[in-house]
């Protein structure tokens, strides 16, 4: 690759062709000040906050935007780069309603920092908020968008174009009263928006946050008549430590158990349990469609199917493809499983009335605020789940309540519905529903375990963007010999810019699939809109790590023989896609409008 | 279909399924309607494969891309300062005493439309209005009260013609 030479605040440097000078400068270890720019992103430019010097030019140039090339001097902290800074931010901040003691980011917005940092005093300019005309959208359950915060730096309009492909946000009208907008400014609520919270995570201000329920949470907690339980997804113990001043990567499940029990919880449980019950559910329905397809030749069946684990993803094919609902799974979300089966087969084991307990559940994922929100979800009578948690909105909970996270011992999590496979684990990581998925299915089919060494079904892993793995299925038993010689063709996909390439492919007729993953977010959920900020594919690769780790270190590493999700179907289900399952543990889809 | 899917489906036709196409089909539904309703933003997403939004976002710039219903006939009187100093207020205020509206509003007929417009290069003839597509001049309450009477005369003439 051709080397460039320039010098960055009179340190000689080489780097790679096309690099900008941001990157450039990182290898030095310089730091220069960003808001518009996020590494997930492409290059916007547009808040100047990045400018530095180039000896001999006029012109200060944007960092961000600006390639490296031969013989270039740049000073990033002249005087001249220092002002101009200054002048940026006061101006950024002179369109902020900074009312900051009193904002949810607080302590964690990236214009605060930088204000702080250039010490943005008096109000050198004019304070536009007032003429700004701005609202704050508060009806999503998931999303509270609050325009007079907003710098416009577009993070979000760029994450939820190119990132997700979905467009919901889009830049209207022009000069000063430009702003960030849905489809005639209607409410996020009533848009294509899947509650993705991508956006969220890259705002770097309060103008894009999750809606939280921490208050809600804590008077459940302290109302002597509730009972409350909680479940925590596969993707939030290994990130919930960033939070908390450890480094991303590492796997915090034990503290993590510790710590809700000391926030007083009275039953800790784990999403994972569900997740091996959805593998389950799931699993059949898949073979109930192939049987269908290929013994029966009905008509009526769907393939591919998809899965359904991602409420992000369910609400995209509602807008998006309503032609495809019926490929979609029908089995619930492992969130939502748990939920039904908290306030019947739970309730009734523990002998408390539903109407009393509170079921709480730790998510990475904004979505799962919307998706616990659907009519359809309280089959049982109940809702299925009431409160829901991002993992930041548990750190938090976490500081409020004074507690050491890093000092805490590891705990286990309560019996029964709290214990999990390796494959469950996975579900937190772009694949993991596949692999746990092909584990079990293939076993019903064959007899024998999946032929890959260690279980480890590695094509479906990792952050490739479109990842294809096809089985063939050899020596079956008896009951499933239509299956004999099928290749099975699977495909895993997660962001929603991938998941509508591989939907164009299928309805042009090009690819040829027969069961479809899709994680509405970069890597999955260990990705999801409910993560510890900030996030980046080296981020997001630690977090995936984390959990194959957690997986390989697991005695049972096969959804179907999860003792307690056995015992569950002996006592309250009987067998999988039977009609208690029907009640409690599938539900339905609906189409939506295209805006 | 509707008339408008037919509408932005021939359009498309005709100027493509590009990101480019994104204007004169835009354009074309405005000649056609005088402005964009929300129904025809979706059509277009959906005929590009692009977001509502971005259709939206695209309209919302351009002031010639209404996005709320207007009146057969729209008068846009220029608002900037050469005009503003050659009396435009007048002009306006002798527009809302003929058509007996507002700025911003149409007539209950739905004929006329009253709105303001940035420069219109006219600089040296302020103040200047445009109806539709054609420029009016050195305007001065009387002038444009004739040129209003005319558009009001025509109106009631093809209204009779109609009848008949």
């Amino acid at each position: 690759m051709n080397k460039v030479n320039l010098v960055i605040d009179h340190i000689e440097v080489s780097v790679a062709q096309g690099l900008n000078i941001l990157e450039a400068a990182k290898q030095l270890k310089i730091r220069i000040p960003t808001l518009c720019y996020h590494e997930d992103l492409c290059v916007a430019g547009n808040c100047r906050v990045c400018v530095v010097e180039q000896v001999g030019s006029d012109r200060l140039l944007p960092a961000c935007a600006t390639p490296v090339a031969e013989g270039m001097e740049i000073l990033t902290n002249s005087l001249k780069v220092r002002n101009a800074r200054k002048s940026v931010i006061d101006l950024l901040v002179s369109e902020h309603r900074a009312e900051c003691t009193r904002c949810y980011k607080n302590g964690e917005c990236e214009l605060q920092s930088l204000s702080s940092e250039y010490l943005i005093g008096e109000d050198t300019y004019i304070d536009l908020v007032p003429l700004k005309n701005y609202s704050i959208d508060y009806f999503s359950p998931s999303i509270i968008k609050d325009d007079s915060k907003c710098i416009r730096c577009q993070r979000c309009v760029r994450t939820c174009d190119y990132l997700q492909d979905i467009g919901a946000l889009t830049v209207a009208h022009k000069g000063k009263d430009m702003k960030i907008s849905s489809f005639f400014e209607k409410p996020m609520y009533e848009v294509v928006c899947t509650n993705c919270g991508q956006c969220v995570n890259r705002c770097p201000t309060g103008a894009l946050i999750e809606r939280n329920y921490i208050d809600e949470v804590w008077t459940a907690i302290n109302d002597p008549k509730k009972h409350l339980v909680v479940q925590t997804a596969p993707a939030v113990r290994i990130a919930l430590g960033e939070v908390l001043g450890m480094k991303p990567g590492n796997i915090v499940t034990g503290k993590m158990v510790a710590a809700l029990r000391r926030l007083g919880f009275d039953s800790v449980l784990d999403t994972d349990f569900t997740a091996d019950l959805t593998i389950i559910e799931e699993g059949n329905e898949l073979l109930k469609r192939l049987k269908g397809a290929l013994v029966d030749n009905n008509p009526d069946v769907n393939l591919p199917m998809t899965t359904s684990c991602s409420p992000g993803w369910i609400k995209y094919v509602e807008h998006m493809y309503p032609e495809y609902l019926p490929n979609v799974s029908t089995a619930k979300s492992p969130q939502q499983m748990f939920g039904a089966l908290v306030k019947t087969y739970y309730a009734k084991k523990v002998k408390i009335d539903p109407e009393n307990i509170v079921s709480v559940s730790i998510m990475p994922c904004t979505a799962k605020k919307y998706e616990a929100n659907r009519p359809e979800m309280q089959a049982s009578g109940y809702r299925d789940v009431d409160l829901v948690l991002t993992t930041r909105e548990f750190a938090r909970m976490i500081k409020q309540a004074g507690i050491n996270f890093e000092a805490l011992e590891n705990e286990e999590f309560d019996s029964f519905m709290g214990t999990s496979s390796g494959a469950a684990v996975i579900f937190g990581a772009s694949g993991g529903v596949m692999e746990a998925a092909l584990r079990t299915a293939y076993e019903i089919v064959t007899g024998k375990e999946v032929p890959f060494d260690g279980l480890n079904i590695t094509p479906v892993r990792g952050m490739e963007e479109v990842k294809e793995a096809t089985i063939k299925i050899e020596n079956t038993l008896p009951d499933w010999s239509f299956l004999e010689g099928v290749e099975l063709k699977t495909c895993v996909t997660h962001s929603l810019a991938n998941a509508k390439k591989v939907m164009d492919s299928v309805k042009k007729g090009e690819a040829q699939y027969h069961f479809i993953e899709v994680m509405a977010c970069p890597g999955g959920c260990l990705g999801g809109g409910g993560q510890p900020i900030p996030t980046n594919l080296e981020i997001r690769r630690e977090r995936s790590k984390a959990i194959y780790q957690e997986d390989a270190g697991k005695p049972i590493r096969k959804s179907h023989e999860n003792p307690e999700v056995v015992k569950l179907y002996d006592e309250f289900l009987k067998e999988p896609l039977g009609n208690k399952s029907h009640e409690l543990l599938h539900t339905s889809y609906v189409r939506r409008n295209r805006y | 279909m509707t008339q408008i899917t037919n509408l932005v489906k021939s359009l498309a036709d005709r100027h493509g399924r590009y990101n480019e196409s994104l204007l004169p089909i835009l354009q074309g539904v405005v000649d056609e309607n005088k402005f964009l309703s929300e129904e025809a933003m979706v059509e277009i997403a959906r005929e590009l494969d692009i977001s509502a939004a971005r259709v939206y976002g695209t309209a919302s710039f351009y002031s010639f891309l209404n996005t709320e219903p207007m009146g057969k006939h729209v008068i846009r009187v220029c608002k900037t300062i050469t005009c503003m100093m050659h009396g435009k207020n007048h002009i306006i205020q002798e527009i809302e005493k003929t058509l007996k509206i507002k700025l911003g509003e149409t007539t209950h007929d739905g004929k006329f439309t009253l709105v303001e417009t940035n420069c219109l290069g006219q600089c040296h003839k302020g103040p200047a209005m445009l109806i539709n597509d054609t420029p009016y001049t050195n305007l001065t309450p009387e002038k444009t009260r004739e040129i209003l009477q005319s558009f009001i005369e025509n109106e009631a003439l093809s209204s009779t013609t109609n009848l008949n």
